[in-house]
């Protein structure tokens, strides 16, 4: 039995999700050795709120957050801001039939999502002239794919309520 | 009466309309900075906001750096040292004959009527971070406009060419490697003074010479430096060493594969050096008189300036 679908979550806090967001940005610019293997956390936290709140979080929230990460990764601007509108439009179109998966094959259709948006970036990016960086850029998406039950649980758990104020 | 639903029902205008809207704005904003550089300021004003968090990312590095450095061990310090001082014996020793044969060079110069050489100031920084963007080969240096950074500098580390200032923001500037495959650097075997262009070879952590002729004078080992003929890197600069060459009949044009000098995807510590002093003026700038080389090459312009005229008037 899924552990939502069982318990009465608590209503969402902004500061939740702007401190989710300001601390995905965060993981997203730790300096990491080789950036194709490491998940786009801002574009997983994104999902997330994307598909629990989609009439709190949408497109114009996810387009400033890809201009952030542009500016932040010096790359050229708008392509992030791209994908995560695309993103964020995939996942609120979505939102209602993922939730009704369990965690591992709701990882599958976040795995496509993700997919999704890092061929958009792929793309913009070949057409700017810059070279195919290698297949190893694959591994990002599914590693995010696969942190999504990690995601779910930690920002989940400021709405869960204690055992016991659910026994009243 | 009006039949409009409750606000309940109001969610504002259709997904599929809002994607069709915001991948519109990114569109336009990826053209205009990709083709005509005008989203600039916009970009500073987003780089300046995420400024802390970059800032805060590095700082778990720094601290684990810290402490691991405290814990170092005193016979290690001793070793250190010892090196250092040699090292700072042999430095004192070339930098002794570095300023004679300036000094020589200089009257040398003067003897044969060239421009001044002039001294290349530079600044320390420190790297953020390198290799962000998995698409491109750029660093993140800690210096920019507010330190006077501008774009264009060369920068170098202890030994030899790492990149060029591309991109100025308030406290951090971007830097374009040698290994990033739009970049391109005037260079000069030192061996036999043979010119040629090297560009960077991209993921591959390397540096290719281009338009070199499949019989051009060059062999396996053979150092690269700046030539300086470009006006933006000073000349003499180390750039790399020849590893392959791939000489193919087929072909009109030598390929030169070259392993770059500095640690262009290491080392924490750069030097910006400071470019406005050493482009020589180009011919439209020389008529005008618009000047940027300051108060030297100015009199040095005027003293040449009756000499054109008379070559011209003879002609």
């Amino acid at each position: 039995m899924e552990p939502d679908r069982s318990q009465i979550l608590l209503p969402v806090r902004a500061s939740t999700i702007v401190a989710s967001f300001v601390l995905a940005l965060f993981l997203n610019f730790l300096p990491w050795r080789d950036l194709r293997l490491v998940p786009d956390f801002v574009a997983l936290v994104l999902i997330f709120w994307c598909v629990r709140q989609p009439r709190l979080i949408g497109l114009g929230i996810a387009w400033t957050l890809g201009l952030f990460a542009d500016a932040g990764n010096g790359v050229l601007l708008g392509q992030h801001a791209l994908a995560y509108s695309l993103l964020a439009f995939l996942s609120i179109w979505l939102s209602r039939r993922i939730l009704w998966f369990g965690i591992w094959l709701q990882a599958l259709h976040v795995a496509a999502m993700l997919l999704a948006a890092h061929g958009v970036t792929l793309l913009v990016r070949l057409a700017a002239g810059d070279s195919f960086p290698g297949w190893p850029i694959l591994v990002g998406p599914l590693a995010g794919a696969a942190l999504w039950p990690v995601v779910t649980w930690l920002l989940l758990m400021p709405q869960r309520r204690s055992v016991r104020e659910q026994a009243i | 009466m009006d039949h409009t639903p409750p606000p309940f029902f109001k969610r504002g205008p259709a997904p599929l309309v809002r994607l069709f809207f915001f991948a519109s704005l990114s569109l336009a904003l990826l053209v205009i900075d990709a083709r005509f550089r005008y989203a600039e300021g916009m970009r500073s004003w987003f780089a300046l906001g995420a400024y802390p968090l970059q800032r805060a990312a590095t700082a778990p590095i720094e601290l684990a750096e810290r402490i691991s450095g405290y814990l170092s061990t005193q016979a290690r310090l001793i070793e250190d040292n010892a090196e250092l001082r040699a090292k700072a014996l042999d430095y004192s020793r070339d930098a002794q004959r570095y300023q004679a044969a300036k000094a020589e060079a200089e009257e040398l110069r003067r003897a044969i009527g060239a421009a001044e050489l002039l001294d290349v100031r530079a600044v320390p920084a420190e790297v953020i971070y390198a290799g962000r963007d998995p698409y491109a080969q750029k660093l993140f240096i800690d210096r920019g406009a507010t330190h006077g950074v501008r774009p264009g500098s060369p920068v170098a580390d202890e030994s030899g060419v790492v990149g060029q200032v591309t991109r100025v923001h308030a406290l951090l500037s971007e830097v374009t490697l040698l290994t990033n495959p739009d970049q391109a650097i005037p260079v000069q075997v030192v061996r036999n003074g043979l010119r040629a262009v090297a560009f960077g070879g991209g993921a591959s952590g390397m540096v290719e010479l281009r338009f070199l002729s499949a019989n051009a004078e060059i062999q396996n080992g053979d150092r690269l430096v700046t030539s300086g003929i470009d006006g933006t890197y000073p000349a003499g600069l180390p750039v790399a060493s020849v590893v392959r060459i791939e000489r193919d009949a087929e072909h009109t044009f030598a390929r030169v594969l070259c392993k770059p000098a500095a640690g262009v995807d290491r080392g924490r510590y750069v030097l910006i050096l400071s470019n406005e002093l050493l482009r020589a003026p180009l011919p439209g700038e020389m008529q005008s008189g618009k000047d940027r080389r300051g108060e030297k090459s100015r009199r040095s312009k005027m003293k040449e300036a009756p000499s054109d005229k008379d070559a011209d008037g003879t002609r």
